[in-house]
């Protein structure tokens, strides 16, 4: 992997039709650093994270990793597509490739993005997937996997890419619980590489565990941050000890 | 009543049989054409591309809302006249190009629609990992169109073998062409038709047994 790059947000803000779903986002993410973005259903922080690669067209503000600054003003399509390229994105719903194999849903991005010969992305998705514990699946289609088990192949997809910043959208919220386990334990596996990390999640828990910082927003803001254990433990905002009572 | 003439319809059939080679000719060459032609049409109203897109309405509601042997007659006798480069146009090219037109109207708004069935998670994905939006519809969303406008397509492709024997009233001697000079020799217009009716069935059914075994292969990755 490259040498990671730092990210820096500014300004971030989204509305749709007449509501304010972000507003005025500052955020900076140092290289390596996990973060964590917790707070209750519809304040946002899908949409951030949306934002971020521009699935979502951000109304205002500013987006920078390593040398790209991308503005949501002047976003050419270009611009929009380099920062796609910095950035790797798993979904709450999955989303594979619904007519590629498991493997294929690996390689298709390393041979048509990223230009890697068709042997080199096989290799490596291969060593993903052996990464993910799925090797003996590489020729399924998503529709013969579990949810756990196309989530781990998203999941191998977006690592693969070695993009400098992964974004996590609620990667368990859409599984059943017993699937939950083995994809926080593969998430856990990325988190030791040092990988630039944001996740949105329900999982306090693992939050807890893995996070250099944990985010809570409510409202479109960003209402408190700070280390899992001062967030967790000792929390200032009324919002956040509200939030934190009804999900512990 | 009289009775069917049987030997004249068998001397008939390998008489006839030798014009399929031309109808499944013109019929292969124009689905080929009208494939790519309507996949590109089916892509711009997917994206609406601005001033192209007025266009491409233009030549989908004309197509569409013209009969076959108007667009036929139009190109063979009408446009010649103005174009003079198309002055010898024969019969075989103009029914061709008759075809090719008139069927990628209507198979560009199977395919669009197909398009806009494919799950809005596939386009996100596609766009996530970085690709443009070519490389996006060409391995993603394309493919997993094709399986839904599959069974469409092949009816229209059955439709165009059928249109083929239009090519007779541009002077072609097609297998309706051929069946009609045959039939107006004997005077045994029913045993001809009734010859002609039954390979133009046969070749459809035919079609129909390739269709199936399309859609299974088409389906492959979404067997559980």
């Amino acid at each position: 992997m490259t040498k990671p790059a730092a990210i820096s947000i500014k300004g971030l803000s989204k509305s749709f039709v007449a509501t304010r779903v972000l507003e005025d986002i500052n955020l900076d993410i140092a290289p390596g650093e996990r973060v964590v973005v917790i707070g209750p259903s519809g304040t946002g922080k899908s949409t951030l994270l949306r934002c971020l690669n521009y699935l979502d067209h951000p109304d205002s503000g500013s987006i920078r990793i390593g040398d790209l600054s991308v503005d949501a003003d002047t976003a050419s399509r270009a611009d929009i597509l380099a920062l796609r390229r910095k950035t790797s994105f798993v979904f709450q719903n999955y989303a594979l490739f619904a007519n590629k194999t498991a493997r294929e849903n690996i390689t298709q991005a390393l041979i048509t993005v990223k230009g890697q010969s068709k042997a080199d992305a096989i290799a490596r998705a291969d060593a993903t997937l052996r990464e993910t514990g799925l090797a003996d699946k590489a020729d399924a289609y998503p529709a013969a996997l579990s949810g756990g088990q196309q989530q781990r192949v998203g999941i191998g997809r977006a690592m693969a890419l070695d993009a400098d910043l992964m974004l996590f959208d609620e990667p368990t919220s859409a599984l059943d619980p017993e699937w939950v386990g083995e994809v926080l334990d593969l998430m856990r596996r990325v988190a030791e590489k040092r990988q630039t990390m944001l996740i949105v999640t329900h999982e306090i828990q693992f939050a807890r565990e893995i996070a250099d910082r944990i985010i809570f927003m409510d409202g479109g803001k960003i209402v408190e941050q700070g280390p899992p254990k001062q967030l967790l433990e000792a929390p200032q905002d009324a919002r956040t000890k509200a939030f934190l009572r009804r999900v512990s | 009543m009289r009775a069917l003439d049987f030997e004249y319809m068998l001397d008939l059939v390998p008489v006839l049989l030798g014009y399929v080679p031309l109808t499944l000719f013109m019929a292969i060459i124009g689905m080929f054409f009208a494939l790519i032609l309507a996949s590109i049409l089916a892509v711009e109203r997917v994206f609406k591309i601005p001033v192209l897109d007025g266009f491409v309405r233009l030549f989908i509601s004309f197509f569409r809302g013209t009969p076959l042997l108007v667009q036929l007659f139009l190109f063979y006798y009408g446009v010649p006249q103005v174009l003079s480069f198309l002055t010898n146009i024969d019969g075989v090219t103009a029914t061709i190009m008759g075809l090719t037109l008139h069927f990628s109207a209507y198979m560009a708004e199977s395919i669009r629609a197909a398009i806009l069935g494919v799950d809005r998670s596939q386009w996100e994905a596609a766009q996530a990992v970085g690709m443009t939006q070519g490389q996006m519809m060409y391995h993603i969303i394309l493919p997993q169109a094709a399986r839904v406008a599959a069974p469409t397509l092949v009816n229209y492709f059955i439709d165009m073998i059928k249109g083929t024997s239009l090519a007779f009233t541009l002077g072609v001697t097609e297998l309706m062409g051929a069946t009609q000079k045959e039939a107006a020799g004997s005077f045994l217009y029913f045993e001809a038709f009734l010859v002609v009716a039954a390979i133009y069935w046969i070749m459809v059914e035919a079609l129909a047994f390739l269709q199936r075994h399309l859609e299974v292969y088409l389906n492959k990755a979404h067997a559980r």
